[in-house]
């Protein structure tokens, strides 16, 4: 579905990234775990088109997708759910929702998706007319993924959807990504709490200041030794 | 100080006030949206002018037909300034786009001096807005009627396209987060092209509403009520719509109360506007109705 190779990133001075190539193929869930700095959020930035990138491919769904306009991307079925949640904070929840479906014009279905995340979420349902800037961080959270599964995405990225929350919420987003993955979306999957992601990833990688050191199976990933004193915490 | 005196200042005031209201929707719409102060936006009223100037002159349309197409041609000069000249510098420092808008306004201006001629031109004035009512002993011209409602109801459309429409609801995504906008699938360049349009098309009638209370055009007419709209759009904190109406009552019932009640002040009254930015910004620089803008 999705296939990075030899993509290079710069800030000005930056190497961000350094020759990636990563593979999400269809209906997987694939992890980038790494410490902060890494380049996780470089590499999904990447793909939406919100970088300009210096060198290597995209390609997306058989086609290139190097330097098309973010928008454009958005319309191929590509949704993120950015860092730092970014909800529209004056607008409402459901108004949020509505950006998320913004390119499509199903109004009855756009309408039975809203219930649909109102079901996952009731918190949000609760505040559904309520200023996005008036929910806690785990409500935001909640926000922007349902925003994201808004248009019907065929690729779903997500940038550390769990950062900041209770225990309790991290688990609760990792049982929506879990649905969401088993109703047969696509999910590139960016987190810092390796363990949780693993557990969840059927492929792995491992990013470190810029370039792919280690990448299998989440399982493998699990009991590699590096990846257990590194990411998950152990000794 | 009689009542009708004072009723009479102001009905003028709330009609001059409107009318600054009206050309601010233009001004704090993109300064809302883009953050750009568009100096040219005064320069863009008078194109307005011309147009209808024009239409009305050498078309001999009626002067509703003319007033329309007036708007719209004005909103198709605030698209080519938006994709002409903004657009090439979005990504830029905003001081670049600051300094572009000066050289747009610098632009229209030279151009109208140039195609339209410095002296200026009788603008003509359709009988129906140029009659005076006698109401309760107080002089109404029509003007003071036309003004406020016309401003009204482009202040309602305005506010229905940014409430209750897509596109309005993409233009206060973009306002608040562009980058996460576009991953909403949001050509946000169209989106803010028709902010310009919008707000272009506000300024022409507001420019056609000036230019009949003041029958003379001329290519340099649009630097005070540009400048008198901006404050009005600071006054009412900027990029806020109905402040910067409320800016703009606030603004043309204090200039018209002092022309009234000091007349020996009366060549001071562009000061007012001058000093009341100056007051705003020291005490209060997100106006009246402004909240604190996500930078
Ligand atoms: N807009 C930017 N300008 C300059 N440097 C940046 C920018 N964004 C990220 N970087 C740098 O690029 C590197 C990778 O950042 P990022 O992709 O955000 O890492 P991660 O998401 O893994 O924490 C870091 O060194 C960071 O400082
Ligand atoms: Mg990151």
């Amino acid at each position: 579905m999705l296939r990075v190779e030899g993509l290079s990133v710069h800030y000005g001075g930056i190497h961000a990234l350094k020759s990636v190539s990563i593979h999400v193929p269809e209906e997987k869930v694939v992890t980038l775990v790494g410490a902060n700095g890494a380049g996780k959020s470089t590499l999904l930035r990447a793909v939406s088109g919100l970088v300009p990138v210096s060198g290597g491919k995209i390609r997306y769904a058989g086609r290139d997708i190097l330097g098309i306009p973010s928008h454009r991307i958005a319309r191929e079925g590509i949704a993120m759910s950015p860092e730092g949640r970014r909800v529209f904070v004056n607008l409402s929840v459901y108004e949020n929702l509505l950006m998320g479906a913004y390119c499509r014009d199903d109004r009855k279905e756009i309408d039975r998706d809203i219930e649909w995340i109102f079901e996952t979420f009731p918190r949000l349902l609760e505040r559904r007319d309520q200023p996005a800037a008036t929910l806690s961080g785990g409500e935001q959270q909640m926000l922007a993924l349902g925003r994201a599964l808004m248009s019907r995405p065929r690729l779903l990225l997500l940038d550390e959807p769990s950062l900041g929350l209770a225990p309790l919420l991290i688990r609760e987003v990792f049982r929506v990504i879990t649905k969401i993955h088993q109703e047969g979306t696509t999910i590139l999957l960016i987190e810092q709490n390796a363990m949780a992601a693993l557990h969840v990833a059927d492929y792995g990688y491992v990013l470190e200041t810029g370039e792919i050191v280690l990448e299998g199976t989440g399982k493998d990933l699990l009991c590699d030794e590096r990846v257990k004193k590194a990411y998950l915490g152990e000794t | 100080m009689e009542l009708t005196f004072f009723l009479q200042q102001m009905i003028n005031g709330v009609a001059l006030g409107s009318l600054y209201g009206l050309i601010a929707i233009g001004y704090t719409m993109v300064y809302g949206i883009i953050r750009l102060i568009n100096f040219a936006h005064g320069d863009v009223m008078m194109m307005g002018c011309y147009f209808a100037y024009f239409g009305i002159l050498m078309f001999s349309m009626p002067w509703w037909v003319s007033f329309a197409v007036a708007m719209v041609l004005t909103a198709v000069l605030g698209i080519t300034m938006d994709k002409g000249a903004y657009l090439p510098v979005r990504n830029a420092p905003r001081i670049s786009a600051l300094i572009t808008a000066i050289g747009v306004s610098f632009l229209l201006e030279n151009v109208g001096l140039v195609v339209f001629g410095g002296r200026p031109k009788g603008f003509a004035t359709p009988a129906m807005f140029s009659e005076v009512y006698e109401v309760a002993g107080l002089m109404v011209p029509a003007l003071v009627v036309w003004t406020p409602l016309l401003t009204l109801v482009i202040l309602s459309g305005v506010l229905f396209i940014i409430h209750r429409t897509k596109t309005g609801r993409a233009m206060r995504c973009i306002s608040l987060d562009m980058e996460t906008t576009r991953l909403m699938g949001v050509d946000v360049n169209r989106i803010i092209s028709v902010t310009f349009a919008v707000g272009s098309a506000a300024a022409a009638a507001g420019g056609i509403m000036w230019a009949m209370r003041y029958p003379e055009i001329n290519p340099l007419m649009g630097i005070i009520p540009g400048f008198k709209a901006f404050v009005a759009a600071v006054l009412g904190g900027i990029g806020n719509i109905t402040g910067a109406m409320l800016g703009g009552l606030l603004l043309g019932v204090a200039e018209i109360l002092l022309v009234a009640l000091m007349p020996e002040l009366a060549g001071y009254r562009d000061a007012v506007a001058f000093g009341l930015l100056i007051l705003i910004l020291l005490f209060r620089p997100t106006g009246l109705m402004g909240t604190k803008l996500p930078d």
